[in-house]
Parts: structure tokens; C-alpha cells; sequence
């Protein structure tokens, strides 16, 4: 007598085939992927121009000093111009570090303490440049 | 010729750690670095342990660092690497004995990436027909023969070993590319995750590894334009 047959499931991957489950996270490994090529482009530009400007253009390092970095901030362009590099620098670097710390540090508490500093010491030197190229006063000279 | 054949050997009943045994082997330059541990095996050490099968480089069983650049060890003739040969198990896997290791974590990523058919649509009475063109779009990566070489050669893999590595990235693309398949979307969510395509740095070691020539990290980049710009 035939009995009903169910076919067998096909072969699905089951979670029990990964070491661990981890929580969805989207799409953020995707954006942070293209924001590292995008800030690496633009970091590339905004570092030559910033290169070619204090080190080489009108005898460079040696014509730098309070009333030359005075002048420049005196003009909002450049304000704009160094938080534009000091922040996608420090994003770019940041996120950098981050995924090697992933790479690397295995343990929940481990990842956690490295990321932590990862992240502090980036959060505090951009809140710091940041104060320091908006609330820069231009002296006249 | 003579060839000094220096085997990383590790017995998990004994030792604590692995340690390198030199044998002095009778060789011809013709000769593979499979028939030099085949002549330790049978004339000097029946204990020493490795993987192999079809010894023509098409079942991908005994890939292993050869003078430390992975190779599969059927296809390296000796004429190729010298009178001075460093044989050892692949890197990032973990090692059962000597030359053997664990293949359980990276069929374990393998099998993660859906690597068949999904196609619910009924099944038609003959093949499933595809355009030349179609075809060719995923040729380079029906290639891999799953010897680990390109996985256990990609650093990202030594530090991580939950990263999907190479091969199962390789697998997925043989897939998401082929026209006759419906499967994209799912693996392409697989393959968006933290441990997916975006761990990969672009070092090329697995390009540089794969005994098929397959050109890996390209593969790999194609996976993450479709993800990138949702198009296949």
C-alpha cells in the first residue's frame, strides 16, 4: 500500500551549521564599507591640498606661525576645509580600528574594552579639534 | 636527487606542540611533493598522517603550506620548489595530525551560502536552458574544487574565523550569477552580514593561492557591487 510520501526538506542551512548566531545588523557593514572608500578619495584630495599648502607652497613650514594660521581661519573656507579632513579622518582611521579589533579581539568583554577606547579616544580628539577650529578667534595682526 | 624534506609533525596523543622532522628523500625532479611524503609514509613513518585522494589535483584533498605558500601538494612538482622542501598544514584550521586538519569550520561557512540550485519553479521536462553569455557570467568560479587553499591563505580568515572566507564567497557568486537560479537574494543577506564580503581586505593571497586560477578576490568583488547596487 503507498503511503504518502512528503519529499524530504531541501538541504537548508540551519543555524546550528555557524558557530554562534549573531544579531542582524542591516546594512551598516555595507554603508561603512562605502564610507571607507568614498573619505579614502576624499582624504587623498583634501591631505595633498593640505600638504601642498604648509609644507611646500611659499617656502612652506618655515613662513607658519600664529599670524599665518590667523589668517587662513580668518576665512570660513578653511575652517570647513580642516573639519571636513579632521573629521573624515578620524571616522576613516576610527572605523579602521574597528575592524581590525574585530578581527582580533575574540571575547565579548575583550572587543568590548578595545572598541570602547577605539571610540572615546576618537569621539574626544574630534570633539577637540572641532572646538578648536570653531571657536578660534582671528587676531589682527 | 636528493631532497631534504622537512614535514611539520604533530601527534595530539603525544606531543604538546608541533615540531618540524627532516627526511633526506630519494627524488627525480618530475616528481610531485605528494610522491615525497608518499616514500616517507611507506619507507620511513607509516604514522605520519595527510589527506589525500585522487593525487591529480582535481578532488582538492591535500592542499598544504609548501615552502609556505599553499598548494595543493599533487600539483607542485619538486623541479618547481627546489632540493628544499618545508611541507605544513594549512593555517587557520584546527590541526588533527601532522598534516591533517579540521575542514569542519569551512564546510561550515560552505554550507551557510545555500552552494545549489534554488530554483522553485516546477522542474521542465528537459534541462534548464540558459545563453552562452549567461553562462559564462559565473564560469571562473564553477571552477573550485573546496581544497581551503584561497580560505586558510586570507588573513582576514587566520584572526576571524567566524569571516565566511574566500571559498564559500566563491560558492555563493557560482550561484547568484547563474541564470537559472533564484537563490540571489538569500545569499546575498548571508553574505551582507558582519562576517560577510565586507570583511575582505583585497589582500589577494587567495588569488594568489587558488590552484584552479580562479581570480578569487575579483569574485568576491562582484559580490559586493550586487549588494552595493542590488543588481545581479
Amino acid at each position: 500500500m503507498a503511503a504518502d510520501v512528503t519529499p524530504a526538506p531541501l538541504p537548508r542551512s540551519t543555524s546550528a551549521d555557524r558557530r554562534q548566531p549573531k544579531p542582524p545588523r542591516g546594512n551598516f557593514e555595507l554603508y561603512a564599507w562605502v564610507f571607507m572608500r568614498i573619505s579614502g578619495v576624499l582624504l587623498v584630495l583634501l591631505v595633498l591640498g593640505h600638504f601642498g599648502i604648509m609644507h611646500v607652497i611659499d617656502g612652506g613650514l618655515d613662513r607658519i606661525n600664529f599670524a599665518f594660521v590667523s589668517g587662513r581661519w580668518a576665512n570660513p573656507f578653511w575652517r570647513v576645509y580642516d573639519f571636513a579632513m579632521l573629521t573624515l579622518a578620524l571616522l576613516h582611521g576610527g572605523n579602521g580600528l574597528r575592524v581590525i579589533i574585530d578581527d582580533y579581539a575574540r571575547t565579548g568583554t575583550r572587543r568590548l574594552l578595545y572598541q570602547s577606547v577605539n571610540a572615546i579616544v576618537v569621539g574626544l580628539t574630534w570633539a577637540l579639534g572641532t572646538l578648536t577650529i570653531f571657536a578660534f578667534t582671528p587676531q589682527p595682526t | 636527487m636528493q631532497v631534504k624534506l622537512r614535514v611539520r609533525r604533530f601527534n595530539p596523543e603525544t606531543d604538546s606542540e608541533s615540531r618540524i622532522e627532516t627526511y633526506d628523500v630519494p627524488a627525480d625532479p618530475m616528481d610531485r611533493v605528494l610522491d615525497l611524503l608518499h616514500w616517507v609514509k611507506w619507507n620511513v613513518d607509516g604514522s605520519l598522517t595527510f589527506r589525500r585522494s585522487c593525487a591529480h589535483g582535481i578532488c582538492g584533498s591535500d592542499a598544504m603550506l609548501i615552502n609556505g605558500t599553499n598548494r595543493l601538494a599533487c600539483k607542485v612538482l619538486v623541479r618547481e620548489v627546489g632540493d628544499q622542501i618545508t611541507v605544513e598544514p594549512l593555517r587557520g584550521l584546527p590541526v588533527n595530525k601532522d598534516l591533517l586538519v579540521d575542514m569542519e569550520p569551512f564546510f561550515a561557512s560552505y554550507r551557510e551560502v545555500l552552494p545549489y540550485l534554488v530554483n522553485d519553479d516546477p522542474a521542465p521536462d528537459t534541462e534548464r536552458r540558459q545563453s552562452q553569455a549567461d553562462r559564462e557570467r559565473f564560469d571562473d568560479t564553477t571552477k573550485c574544487i573546496l581544497c581551503a587553499a584561497c580560505t586558510t591563505s586570507c588573513p582576514v580568515f587566520w584572526a576571524d574565523d567566524e569571516y565566511f572566507g574566500p571559498a564559500a564567497i566563491v560558492n555563493a557568486h557560482r550561484f547568484i550569477f547563474d541564470s537559472r537560479d533564484q537563490g540571489a537574494a538569500q545569499r546575498l543577506t548571508v553574505l551582507n552580514d558582519k562576517e560577510g564580503v565586507w570583511r575582505c581586505r583585497t589582500t589577494f593571497n587567495c588569488t594568489d593561492a587558488c590552484p584552479r586560477g580562479i581570480k578569487v578576490t575579483q569574485a568576491i568583488q562582484e559580490v559586493k557591487r550586487a549588494l552595493l547596487f542590488r543588481k545581479v
